[in-house]
């Protein structure tokens, strides 16, 4: 096994990460809101020496011929070039496109977004919502931290007013109807040897031996699952995993 | 109809507030965000550094390599589709060209020196805003600049000369004349001039003019962002 | 004929530095006319007519005879390729890899494989940034299991202090195993806690290096801990 690992699990043995924090200790995280007056909702959410953007912008669009009556969610998210030096230009990689589809799942399966009351005209005209999410500096824990600005940045947009055909974007009218109780937190576990823990900084993910993404609701109850990593997980380490994922979630949710 | 008064009520010559601050992205090997008014300009430098794919190698020479990026939500109206169109393309190209001519990258020959920038907010003057944080970005880079680069946008709103246009006067409904420049502040030497309009030579000669001024301004508040980073800050992180 | 910055001030380039033909420009300046201008980003150092900017941020800039922490990021027909925290890969040929006898087809990560952290040292750089390493002298080698952490390159002397001074300290009182390389890159093994600790103290050193009194104030941070 590679030495960086060996390294990490040592310190584990005593409880101690590679900076000196607990094992489900998350870093130090800090939000804004409104970061951009042109989106419809926005956050910034910053953990540690991460940082992400999450916007949401809205559009009357055709519903998709299977659902008729129901408003759209996209969610994209891009691994900017300008925060890491391994993040490169061009098409979105399998990676972004994997923490894009773990948010989507979270929202969607959550049913955080009432989306048949975004239908406007029925096969006709819906609201799409879009939620796109960007790395400002990428240092660990991206899909967490991304996930958190999406959810955050979904609960404070709003519709704009929509008059004649026409979406009048600077005149910003409902909230996006959104069933709060269900907004999805997003929490991934960590796995090195038969330790357990979550917010990892670089070195962590490069040294883990598997990852388990579980979005959680108020109630507790898991709505989107993602594993991850190289090894394997037994049926008695998901259920550990998960028993630390809701914890965290619930910790967490007080920043929405 | 002429324009008597600028919507936001500044003086004719006077831009919006303007601050910056140096080395926001631990990540890269240097970094700045710029605000000018509502818009916001990232930049984050990476090299110089290995270039691939090899035939772009320049065997005389480290090259430099912008990328300019409006964040989808950032745009007044629609969501800004991802993945760049021919306006970015182009604004990543002379954002490039404005910054060439102060930097020095002979003694990294067959390397690249990346520039990226990112705007989560926009009101116009998104370029200009762009290389202000870039030119910050590769002086915390530590590259060898005989200067750096001011940017910002003057132009004409019906007979007023103006400076820092907003997205309100650009889509004024009169006669508007759009000119973003940037040049190198001890010189005065411009390395970005395009313009979107109408305007005469006298016309032009004087809107350069509160250009130069307005870029020894913001050459102060890059100057003072950069000392910040390594003069003050630096001791109680 | 003065002096228009302060010396031992952070300088920006563009920034004028001096005017008048009393003074020379040196590194990190230029003359333009009878004024001297700063080049880059940096510390302004006046030593006596000669005018200078001290880095404090950039890449390494590999000089030949330097002892730097490298990666093994590659393994090619004849060495490996390494990242040594600069614009360039640096290559360890077989030859100058190991003491030992290497023939020709061995397989070269039964020696050093991807990931590898080296203490190598740099025998050649060519114009056009050709970097070569070895292996072959007094303390070279390959690093085992520990920690890794990246330092501006500039800062180097100061972590090392005073015929290794600095560096000295942090192992005695912390019982810890640290390499510094001239490249910025520092490997450091040691009892989790004090390991930690030994981080902690270079990060500061590095934020602090240009606060008098740097040795003491590390001195009494690693007592107080």
């Amino acid at each position: 096994m590679s030495n960086l690992r060996e390294h990490i699990l040592k310190s584990l043995e005593q409880g101690i990460r590679f900076d000196g924090r607990k094992l489900d200790e998350i870093r130090v995280i800090t939000v804004e809101k409104g970061i951009s007056k042109n989106a419809e909702g926005s956050a910034r959410v910053v953990v540690g020496d991460t940082e992400v953007m999450a916007g949401v912008k809205t559009a009357v669009e055709k519903p998709y011929p299977d659902t008729p009556d129901q408003g759209n969610l996209m969610v994209n998210a891009e691994l900017l070039p300008l925060s890491n030096p391994d993040y490169e230009s061009g098409p979105p990689s399998e990676e972004a496109i994997e923490v894009a589809r773990i948010i989507d799942r979270g929202i969607r399966e959550a049913k955080a977004i009432d989306l048949p009351k975004l239908c406007i005209t029925p096969k006709e005209a819906v609201w799409s919502i879009m939620i796109d999410v960007l790395t400002i500096n990428a240092h660990g824990s991206v899909i967490d931290a991304a996930a958190l600005a999406s959810v955050i940045a979904l609960a404070h947009a709003k519709l704009p007013k929509y008059e004649d055909g026409a979406v009048k974007y600077d005149e910003l009218a409902s909230a996006v109807p959104l069933a709060r109780k269900n907004l999805p937190i997003t929490v991934t576990v960590y796995k090195i040897g038969s330790h357990l823990f979550v917010d990892p900084l670089p070195e962590e993910e490069e040294a883990a031996d598997a990852r388990l993404t579980a979005a959680v609701i108020e109630d507790g109850s898991i709505v989107a699952l993602q594993k991850g990593g190289e090894k394997g997980i037994s049926a008695a380490e998901v259920d550990a995993m998960l028993e630390l994922a809701q914890k965290k979630a619930k910790e967490l949710r007080k920043l929405l | 109809m002429a324009y008597e008064e600028r919507f936001d009520g500044r003086k004719f010559d006077e831009t919006r507030p303007i601050s910056a601050e140096v080395g926001i992205i631990k990540e890269a090997d240097g970094s700045a965000v710029f605000r000018i008014g509502d818009t916001v300009a990232y930049a984050a430098v990476y090299g110089p550094r290995n270039l691939h794919p090899r035939f772009l190698q320049d065997p005389s020479k480290g090259i430099l390599r912008c990328r300019y990026n409006m964040m989808p939500f950032s745009g007044a109206g629609d969501r800004v589709r991802p993945g760049g169109n021919r306006r970015s393309k182009e604004i990543s190209m002379v954002t490039e060209k404005a910054l060439l001519p102060i930097l020095n990258l002979d003694e990294f020959p067959n390397s690249v020196v990346d520039v990226f920038i990112e705007l989560p907010q926009t009101d116009a003057g998104t370029r200009c805003a762009g290389i202000c944080a870039a030119s910050m970005a590769l002086a915390d880079a530590g590259l060898t600049m005989r200067d750096l680069v001011a940017s910002v946008s003057v132009g004409r709103v019906d007979d007023k000369i103006l400076a820092d246009l907003n997205y309100k006067e650009e889509s004024y409904d009169g006669e508007v004349a759009d000119i973003p420049i940037a040049l190198t502040p001890r010189t005065g030497s411009l390395t970005l001039l395009q313009m979107d309009g109408k305007i005469s030579r006298p016309e032009l000669k004087k809107a350069l003019e509160i250009g130069k001024k307005v870029c020894e301004q913001i050459y102060e508040v890059q100057k003072a962002a950069l000392k910040a980073k390594f003069s003050v800050g630096d001791a109680h992180e | 004929m003065a002096l228009t910055a302060q010396d031992k001030s952070v300088v920006v380039p563009g920034e004028e530095l001096a005017s008048g033909m009393e003074y020379l420009p040196t590194s990190g300046t230029y003359r333009d006319g009878d004024k001297i201008i700063a080049a880059r980003l940096g510390l302004l150092q006046v030593d006596g007519r000669l005018i200078k900017i001290i880095p404090v941020s950039g890449k390494y800039l590999p000089k030949r005879g330097d002892t730097i922490i490298a990666k093994v990021i590659d393994i090619t027909l004849n060495g490996w390729r390494c990242d040594i925290n600069s614009a360039y890969s640096a290559l360890l040929s077989m030859r100058d890899g190991s003491s030992d006898y290497i023939a020709k087809g061995a397989d070269l990560t039964r020696y050093y494989t991807f990931g590898d952290y080296l203490i190598a040292q740099i025998t050649n750089v060519t114009s056009q940034n050709v970097i070569d390493l070895t292996l072959k002298g007094p303390g070279l080698r390959k690093l085992g299991e520990g920690r890794i952490m990246n330092i501006n390159p500039h800062k180097v002397p100061r972590v090392i202090g005073k015929a290794g001074s600095m560096v000295g300290m942090l192992k005695d009182e912390l019982g810890c195993r640290i390499s510094v390389g001239q490249n910025g890159v520092i490997w450091l093994q040691g009892a989790p806690d004090k390991e930690l600790l030994a981080v902690k103290a270079i990060q500061k050193i590095v934020s602090e290096s240009h606060i008098p009194g740097l040795t003491e104030r590390i001195s009494k941070f690693l007592s107080r801990k």
